[in-house]
């Protein structure tokens, strides 16, 4: 086994694949973000539709978009791989009495990231069958802005929105993203072997803003949506 | 004090264990292991077998005893081993659940008794410093920082009792391990092989099935020698420095 091979199918190997590959993905959020907060310009989805015309016809940007894909894949494979050793780790008889204490940390969201993982895996591959296979395979409604066509994604938000079980869905998986973030994103650091009394509690602070913001602004469309539009 | 115990009683480490419910009368004085000694002075009288369990120092300091005691391992209290708990944290009428540690990595040799062999061998394997044996050296010959000098120290007060182990949801031993590194690649004397080391450890840790740490830091809430998870980073970071910075290629 060469030493790359060895060091990174090992036990610390496979955490920093969780880590760097969770903090792309912390990454990718705010930019996602960004494209979503052109719904709430109030000019009928017409900074939304250039935007997310930019974000599918720059070259670049696609060819991230390919490794935003396989660092997703990765992620939740690498993830379920450890979260099995775990189990095995733990063994076949578990404990009478339960009780984990924990310092610094939540500790619904650190026991449970595997589960907050699989809720999140399976929010996206409705979410993306719900946008970006249309997008990219299906039929979408075209616009014309100043003489040339575009993409209308806005109907598709519009419409999807609609629909009271997918914004039940929606909300719910960011809550479920709420607490992944929260433990992931100080975890990450952590396990990149950063933690320093000057340092950590900034991570900390940031670990917990980013946590809550994030989700709660992305939630917060679905229920503009279905509410207030 | 009368106390209900419900104990794992397990023959050997073939069998199928169970809880067996005993009762036994105790005072506050007792510490939890005379409490223990009591009942199976009871048993040993009835002709019954003694419940085994680990001990030996009883001061806090072997590492010997373990015992998951009503899902806490090493009992309730902050900062204590087993041995230097005491009855006066429990009331008449209590029930306590005594288990053993619960990990693939420590199987259950008989009742409350686990192998922990597999931390002898993650030490064997790297938790050592190579050194000429002679004369002895002068006091301060070779200078250390206070700083560092704490910090390895407060590394090496870990007592390889494995309370680390059961209280992760994982088991993982990267509390132990990891202490066991800082303690040693922090000093100028085991700088030589720090590379090697953490590399050879972790190795090790891997091989006897351990799980992986997920930062959940129950072991830290748990350890009786208040071992920081701040090792566990320092760890990660000499294992990510090993292994992409040292010369060896297989």
């Amino acid at each position: 086994m060469s030493w790359f091979t060895k060091f990174i199918t090992s036990s610390l190997g496979q955490k920093l694949v969780m880590s760097l590959t969770g903090l792309f993905l912390i990454l990718f959020l705010c930019v996602h973000l960004y494209g979503n907060m052109q719904l709430y310009k109030g000019d009928e989805g017409y900074a939304y539709n250039l935007f997310s015309h930019f974000m599918t016809h720059n070259p670049v940007i696609e060819g991230i978009a390919y490794l935003l894909y396989a660092f997703i894949l990765l992620h939740a494979i690498q993830g379920i791989a450890l979260w099995v050793q775990n189990r095995r780790a733990r063994g076949g008889q578990g404990y009478a009495v339960k009780v984990t204490r924990t310092t610094n940390t939540n500790s619904f969201a650190s026991r449970n990231m595997a589960f907050l993982g699989l809720l999140i895996l399976v929010f996206l591959g409705i979410h993306m069958g719900d946008f970006w296979w249309k997008v990219k395979f299906g039929t979408t409604p075209m616009v014309t802005y100043e003489g040339e066509d575009y993409q209308n994604l806005y109907a598709l938000v519009e419409s999807s929105f609609r629909i009271g079980w997918i914004v039940a869905l929606y909300v719910l998986s960011m809550v479920g993203l709420f607490f992944h973030l929260l433990h992931g994103f100080q975890s990450a650091f952590q396990t990149l072997g950063i933690n320093h009394k000057k340092y950590t509690p900034v991570i900390r602070f940031l670990g917990w803003v980013y946590s809550i913001i994030v989700p709660l602004l992305f939630a917060s469309m679905p229920i503009y949506y279905y509410f207030f539009k | 004090m009368k106390l209900t115990l419900k104990i794992w009683r397990q023959k050997n480490a073939q069998a199928k264990g169970k809880f067996e419910t005993y009762t036994v009368e105790a005072n506050e004085h007792m510490s939890f292991l005379e409490m223990l000694d009591v009942l199976n002075e009871e048993l040993v009288n009835q002709k019954k077998e003694p419940v085994a369990f680990e001990h030996d120092c009883r001061e806090g300091i072997c590492g010997a005893c373990s015992l998951v005691i009503n899902g806490q391992p090493h009992g309730p209290m902050n900062g204590t081993t087993t041995c230097q708990v005491h009855m006066r944290h429990y009331k008449d009428g209590d029930t306590i659940v005594i288990e053993p540690y619960r990990a693939k990595a420590f199987p259950v040799m008989k009742d409350l008794v686990v192998d922990r062999s597999a931390f002898d061998r993650i030490i064997q394997a790297g938790g050592f410093i190579s050194v000429n044996t002679g004369q002895a050296q002068d006091a301060n010959a070779i200078p250390v920082d206070h700083d560092v000098a704490s910090s390895a120290f407060d590394a090496a007060t870990c007592i390889g009792c494995g309370a680390c182990v059961a209280a992760c949801p994982n088991a993982s031993a990267m509390l132990f391990t990891s202490a066991k590194v800082a303690h040693l690649n922090m000093l100028p004397q085991g700088k030589v092989e720090a590379q090697q080391r953490v590399l050879n450890m972790v190795k090790q840790m891997d091989i006897e099935g351990f799980g992986r740490c997920s930062n959940i830091t129950a072991c830290e809430a748990e350890c009786p020698k208040g071992i920081s998870v701040t090792n566990i980073a320092r760890m990660n970071r000499e294992y990510l420095g090993a292994s992409l910075g040292s010369e060896k290629t297989a």
